[in-house]
């Protein structure tokens, strides 16, 4: 039905898509497969109209097609669904999918929409009312109305980037109903993914892209997890990162009923406890919003808490501020990498030293001394592995996996007992989040005491030994690692006690 | 990205120090190119306007000097507004800074009983005292009560200015000057010695030119430097790093307010030797050296060319005004259209233009590694202006 030919597309430096060919047949759901940078979001770009391809050509029913704008897209029944929705909040769901459609009264113009979007609801599993603000609704609601506002435009070929990537593991369930009736009403799906599990449960074929090139296309049925892993990264791949077993010692950091505000002054974590011990990992699970950054900001110094206590091996540490903080012995592995962890303009020599430019032997009284601080940055981008042209350029020019070791060298060099890692591995490749996760377990092993928020259960339940979900500002409840399982937590997550 | 022939215009992550140098010189040539259109308004066709200018600055030995002495004030503000520029901290107010410490160097000169050769040093610590305390109060509303810096530096300028007038009109109203609104002629120890054959205060300007480079090293050298250059580039990584945001800026904003109140100092204990009208003590030096700072790209050091340019400019003023006979405030706009022109071409930074030939679109494909490295030998964007 869809077809995308040779598509080649070049950014300065990066070769993003390299003669890329993809067929995708109506009635199937056709997963694209790869790391992040492989190339997958610039091909669906090309394909929604948001870039131009440098070369190559796009079919659509045999015929050629050139599409210059998202316009386009839609005018020939190109959906997308995006990974980070595009809803006017304050806006009720039917007002969003009348959003820019042609032919709406001026007045209302939502009105007439409310039938259509409760028919199409029905017909392909996607309950939700049209009358809700876009603001109330879950995650997994609001890709429903993304979903549906692609359905309403006459969307034939809907592409879904990332779409479980905000969802619990029971709402994923759900979602492949969905697809799996668009499926049977003849739409084409392209699922986009770096989740294997995933892709070999809903997908029919799946194409793998690595370094902007296809490296093949299957039918999922001759095919597993181990050889599209393969595929995907190149080489051989440990699904499981070995742990190896320890007992833990003493608390080294312990919440004690712990009341947090959001920025908009709401509580944002409602009287939490927990403590961590040191050699052991403790994840903070759970869907993004529910009190996750206020949590790691108040333990690093970022947010003071309105009440409650936060102790550090026997001292009282509550609202100290973050440089305090990271002297008493706390590592920040921040969750915006760019925003937070580093400053992209500097050099790298001086983002390794981003906090301890103050303390000796990087600084003499008032003066920095640069060669001491060149012959630190020399050591860590040896030590963990840095892929950088030097140590003197700006660290913006680092791949997201470099600059998250930078941080991640910056943090631990200074031996700290507790590790706060918010999100470390989101949205890096295999080898980088290998990488990551075998420093974080060498910390555990050496006695250090982690905390370990992430969205990603995988991870999740490859590192922690204990697993805390929190939901709506509460802990709902603590989880031995060995004994937990996705579907347990997947429930915690939308907070029920089981 | 786009095509213009065998051209092709790219997204650039790094600028490197040519490109900038390239579109700034492009910035100001197109300014000049808009002012030629005024001239020719004027009835003075641009290629003899710009022609006696030239021999009326530059090509003149006895008026060279002056854009040197335009450029002393220039330098001062411009190197103050570089520090709180680099702290992210948007100072409109030099030109309410340089009277203020003004006239806290025409009030030592006057009323304090000091010894000849302390006089001098005094009013110095004065005027760089007064500035900076005339930075202070925006400073204060900016950190502790979110107050745009903008609009309370630019307000405060105001009220130095009325406060000039007063004190002018009113308390310090000179016995000797027959009802002329200026005080009396300061006491010659206060006077500011100059280049011989010139109205260049040399003192002044050696300070300016130490300050440069005080500041300079400051930047890339010291923890404060380096405190400033976070906060002023990722001020929520600044945080994270515990960073003093407040002493932090209040620092770097003394600074640069007390800088530009040595600048006040130097035009009254060098020129006028006496406190007078505002717009006579200041041809708006504090406004132009937003331009200064902004050309010299955060580096302390090209300010000093920066100022000397925009020092050019001012000189350029006197000789339209007196061989072409046209108003004095054509450097205002002079100066309007090469700001404008500058904000203007700052987006033409982030591309770049790249050869491509047209036929194989094959060729377009370049190995990701060492073409994304070129363009990585600034670390920020000071080395850049240095080039010049």
């Amino acid at each position: 039905m869809l077809s995308l030919r040779g598509i080649t597309k070049t950014f300065p430096g990066v070769l993003a898509n390299d003669h890329v060919t993809l067929e995708v047949r109506s009635g199937e759901v056709h997963a694209l497969l790869g790391e992040n940078g492989a190339g997958k979001t610039t091909l669906m770009s090309i394909l929604y109209g948001i870039h131009q391809p440098d070369a190559g050509e796009i079919r659509l029913r045999g015929r050629r097609v050139h599409i210059r704008s998202p316009r386009d897209a839609i005018g020939l029944g190109i959906g997308m669904v995006p990974q980070h929705f595009l809803l006017i909040r304050r806006h009720t769901v039917a007002e969003n999918i009348a959003l820019g459609l042609p032919g709406e009264r001026f007045v209302r113009p939502a009105r007439r929409i409310e039938p259509r979007v409760r028919e199409l609801g029905a017909r392909y599993g996607l309950a939700v009312d049209p009358r809700a603000a876009i603001w109330q609704l879950s995650p997994s609601e609001q890709q429903r109305v993304e979903i549906l506002k692609a359905l309403i435009r006459g969307a034939q070929a809907l592409i879904l980037d990332e779409p479980t990537s905000v969802l619990t593991p029971q709402e994923v369930r759900g979602l492949f109903d969905v697809l799996r009736r668009m499926k049977q009403e003849g739409h084409a799906v392209i699922f986009i993914s770096h989740k294997l599990d995933e892709v070999t449960e809903i997908a029919d074929r799946v194409t793998v892209l690595r370094r902007g090139r296809v490296v093949a296309t299957l039918p999922i049925a001759e095919t597993d997890k181990r050889s599209l892993a393969r595929l995907m990264v190149g080489r051989d791949v440990e699904f499981q990162v070995r742990k190896a077993p320890r007992t833990p010692d003493g608390d080294a950091l312990v919440a004690d009923n712990l009341v947090v505000l959001s920025d908009r002054g709401l509580p944002a974590l409602r009287g939490i406890s927990f403590s961590v011990r040191r050699g052991e990992i403790l994840g903070i699970a759970g869907i993004a919003g529910n009190g996750q950054r206020e949590l790691v900001e108040v333990i690093t110094g970022l947010r003071p808490a309105r009440s409650g206590r936060v102790r550090l091996l026997d001292h009282e540490v509550t609202n100290l501020s973050a440089r305090a903080l990271h002297e008493a012995g706390v590592a920040h592995i921040p969750e915006d990498r760019m925003l937070m962890g580093i400053v992209p303009a500097m050099s790298v020599a001086e983002n390794l030293v981003l906090k301890q430019y103050r303390y000796p032997p990087f600084s003499r009284g008032p003066v920095i001394d640069r060669q001491a601080i060149a012959q630190f940055a020399r050591r860590m981008i040896a030590e963990y592995e840095i892929v950088t042209p030097g140590s003197d350029v700006p660290a913006r020019l680092l791949s997201g996996g470099n600059i998250q070791k930078l941080i991640l060298s910056r943090e631990l060099s200074g031996r700290p007992e507790v590790i706060v890692a918010s999100h470390p591995t989101a949205g890096l490749d295999v080898s980088a989040t290998e990488q990551i996760h075998t420093v974080l377990l060498q910390r555990r092993q050496r006695g250090a005491a982690i905390l370990l928020v992430s969205e990603d259960l995988d991870e999740i339940l490859a590192l922690a030994d204990r697993i805390g979900v929190l939901f709506s500002g509460e802990i709902v409840g603590i989880v031995s690692g060995a004994e937990a399982d996705r579907e347990r937590l997947g429930l915690m997550m939308t907070g029920q006690r089981v | 990205m786009r095509r213009l022939g065998p051209w092709q215009i790219d997204r650039d992550p790094a600028p490197r120090g040519w490109w900038v140098l390239v579109v700034s010189l492009g910035a100001i040539a197109s300014a000049f190119l808009a002012a030629g259109a005024l001239f020719w308004a004027f009835g003075i066709g641009p290629a003899r306007a710009y022609s006696t200018i030239f021999l009326g600055t530059l090509g003149d030995a006895r008026a060279a000097p002056e854009v040197l002495r335009q450029a002393i004030p220039l330098l001062l503000c411009g190197v103050g507004l570089v520090m709180a520029f680099r702290a992210q901290f948007w100072n409109i107010g030099a030109e309410g800074q340089l009277l203020a410490g003004a006239v806290a160097a025409a009030g030592v000169a006057l009323f304090a009983p000091l010894p000849a050769p302390l006089v001098v040093p005094a009013m110095f610590a004065a005027g760089f005292a007064a500035g900076a305390l005339w930075g202070l109060l925006p400073t204060l509303l900016r950190l502790k009560l979110d107050v745009n810096e903008v609009l309370s530096t630019l307000m405060m300028n105001y009220i130095a200015l009325f406060f000039v007038e007063w004190l002018i009109h009113g308390p310090w109203k000179g016995q000797e000057q027959r009802g002329f609104a200026y005080t009396d002629t300061l006491p010659p120890a206060a006077w500011l010695p100059l280049l011989p054959g010139t109205r260049v205060h040399w003192v002044t300007l050696a300070l300016g030119l130490a300050l440069a480079g005080g500041l300079a090293f400051l930047l890339a050298r010291t923890k404060l430097g380096f405190e400033i250059r976070v906060l002023g580039q990722n001020p929520t990584a600044s945080r994270y790093a515990g960073i003093n945001p407040l002493r932090t800026t209040l620092v770097a904003m003394l600074i640069s307010a007390g800088a530009a109140g040595l600048a006040g100092v130097g035009e009254v204990a060098g020129i006028h030797h006496r406190l007078l009208a505002p717009d006579q003590i200041s041809l708006g030096y504090g406004y132009a050296a937003i331009i200064v700072a902004w050309l010299a790209r955060g580096s302390p050091l090209a300010a000093v060319l920066t100022a000397l340019f925009l020092g050019l400019i001012f000189s350029s003023g006197d000789v339209m005004k007196v061989t072409l006979q046209m108003p004095f405030r054509v450097t205002d706009i002079f100066n309007g259209l090469i700001l404008f022109f500058l904000i203007g071409s700052e987006r033409l930074l982030t591309y770049r233009l790249r050869r491509v030939p047209r036929p194989a679109p094959h060729a377009t494909a370049v190995s990701p590694g060492p073409e994304r490295q070129t363009g990585a030998g600034i670390p920020e964007e000071t080395g850049v202006a240095e080039s010049k």
